[in-house]
């Protein structure tokens, strides 16, 4: 019998003060990394709503890259525009989280 | 900019014409205030015509289904018994309160509107230049950093440096090779994914020292006394170097930011104006935000929420535009719509 806690899985964040921190979150609720930083209480702005316009939900993916599903077109644009940018950068909005993707580790960038 | 011109009095100026900003119209409407609404667009629809003018939307009650356009349309039909007035392409800059407690709102082009109450229904805010993390950047603004070419003219025979990896980027190194005495691209990266033609026309030029093209590269610093001179650059195959440049323009889009709005005394969180959920009034009398742009407590940027919000804000913006008169609720069922 699967666990209770299958669906729940670990983001690792690096904070602007370079801590790493642990978020907790149930996939089955379908969010996206960016609103799960915001509920989680991260400075994460996400002024779009979520719809690849503002990049202010901007990651570095330290960890973890190969459990993201590519990124799209839209979400390429985006991060053409943006400068210095490092090399595994993607939009928070765009992720959308899933159960592999237990260890993640992300800087805050945005 | 023109003349400053005074305009008829309005009860209400919306800033923001979208969704959330037309339906306030509406609102206002039933209850006998005139409106005004203000947006940078050039036209009507905020966000639905700007970005998703043809995307689905699913959460309007009563709509199934309805495209963003056709929302924006349908709302334009639904307020024109009330007769708003628009301002388009121009952005509110400032605005003043009257010692009778009225406002004064003044646009970037000197349009000014005198009103009883102010709703800002600004969505995600204006679109403003990207700027980077550069050194000296915001300090030689306007003395050779410039985020916009408007009058590429000012830029013939100089020493233009422009920096981005987006179509924006590209095109203007095309376009300014012939003017320019000389033209700099710098890009962070060594791929252009915008329109492959362009981006081809550049590397040629670049092989053919029409243009310099410094890729994987980033500029750092700038320097000038009085007006920009010089420009560090880090790169991948160098730690760093400087090339004299005259004028420096970083092409890197757009992002949505407060603007303006940010300097009018209101609270500001995290981008967001905090309102009070009983009626959405902000922490200044006579103004009130509504739709994507405000927060409390449970906030949900949908239009749905917008629509809710404009109706609470104008019933409690009453009291300013008729202070003699008792506010009686009724439904238009029952008393339809009264144009003025």
């Amino acid at each position: 019998m699967a666990s209770i806690r299958s669906d729940l899985i670990s983001i690792r964040i690096i904070n602007a003060d370079e801590r790493e921190e642990t978020l907790e979150i149930h996939v089955t609720l379908n969010l996206s990394l960016m609103e799960a930083l915001k509920a989680g209480g991260y400075p994460v702005l996400g002024t779009c709503g979520g719809i690849a316009l503002c990049a202010t939900c901007a990651v570095e993916v330290l960890s973890g890259n190969e459990h993201l599903s590519l990124p799209t077109d839209q979400e390429l644009d985006m991060l053409d525009l943006l400068p210095n940018l490092p090399r595994f950068t993607r939009l928070a909005c765009q992720i959308r989280l899933r159960p592999g993707m237990d260890g993640l580790l992300v800087r805050l960038v945005g | 900019m023109k003349e400053q011109t005074k305009i008829p009095e309005t009860d209400i100026c919306i800033i923001g014409a979208g969704p959330v900003g037309l339906f306030a119209v509406f609102e206002a409407g039933l209850l006998k205030m005139r409106c005004h609404l203000i947006d940078a667009l050039p036209q009507a629809g905020g966000q639905l015509s700007e970005i998703y003018p043809h995307k689905p939307i699913y959460d309007i009650p009563g709509y199934p289904q309805i495209m963003g356009q056709e929302l924006v349309d349908r709302l334009i039909e639904q307020i024109s018994p009330f007769d708003p007035e628009f301002t388009f392409g121009e952005r509110v800059d400032s605005v003043r309160q009257e010692n009778d407690g009225s406002l004064t709102v003044v646009t970037n082009e000197n349009t000014v509107i005198h009103c009883k109450v102010l709703v800002i229904a600004g969505g995600l805010g204006c679109f403003e230049p990207r700027k980077p993390a550069i050194d000296g950047l915001r300090e030689f603004e306007g003395k050779g950093v410039s985020y916009m070419i408007r009058n590429p003219e000012t830029l013939r025979g100089r020493n233009v440096v422009l920096a981005g990896g987006g179509d924006s980027a590209l095109d203007w190194t095309v376009f300014l090779a012939d003017i320019a005495g000389k033209v700099t691209l710098v890009h962070r990266g060594d791929t252009f994914r915008g329109s492959p033609e362009v981006a081809e026309k550049v590397f040629k030029m670049a092989k053919a020292g029409k243009i310099d093209l410094l890729l994987h590269s980033n500029v750092t610093t700038l320097y000038g006394d009085g007006h920009l001179q010089e420009l560090r650059i880090v790169s991948q195959e160098l730690p760093h170097f400087i090339i004299p440049a005259d004028h420096f323009i970083p092409l890197f889009g757009l992002t949505p930011k407060l603007g303006p709005i940010a300097e009018w005394g209101l609270d500001v969180i995290q981008s967001a104006i905090p309102v009070s959920p009983a009626d959405y009034s902000t922490n200044i009398a006579r103004i009130y935000a509504v739709g994507d742009i405000n927060t409390y407590p449970g906030k949900l940027k949908l239009i749905l929420c917008g629509f809710h919000e404009t109706a609470l804000a104008m019933q409690s913006a009453f009291k300013y535009v008729y202070p003699e008169e008792k506010l009686s609720f009724k439904y238009t069922t029952v008393y339809g719509i009264n144009t003025f």
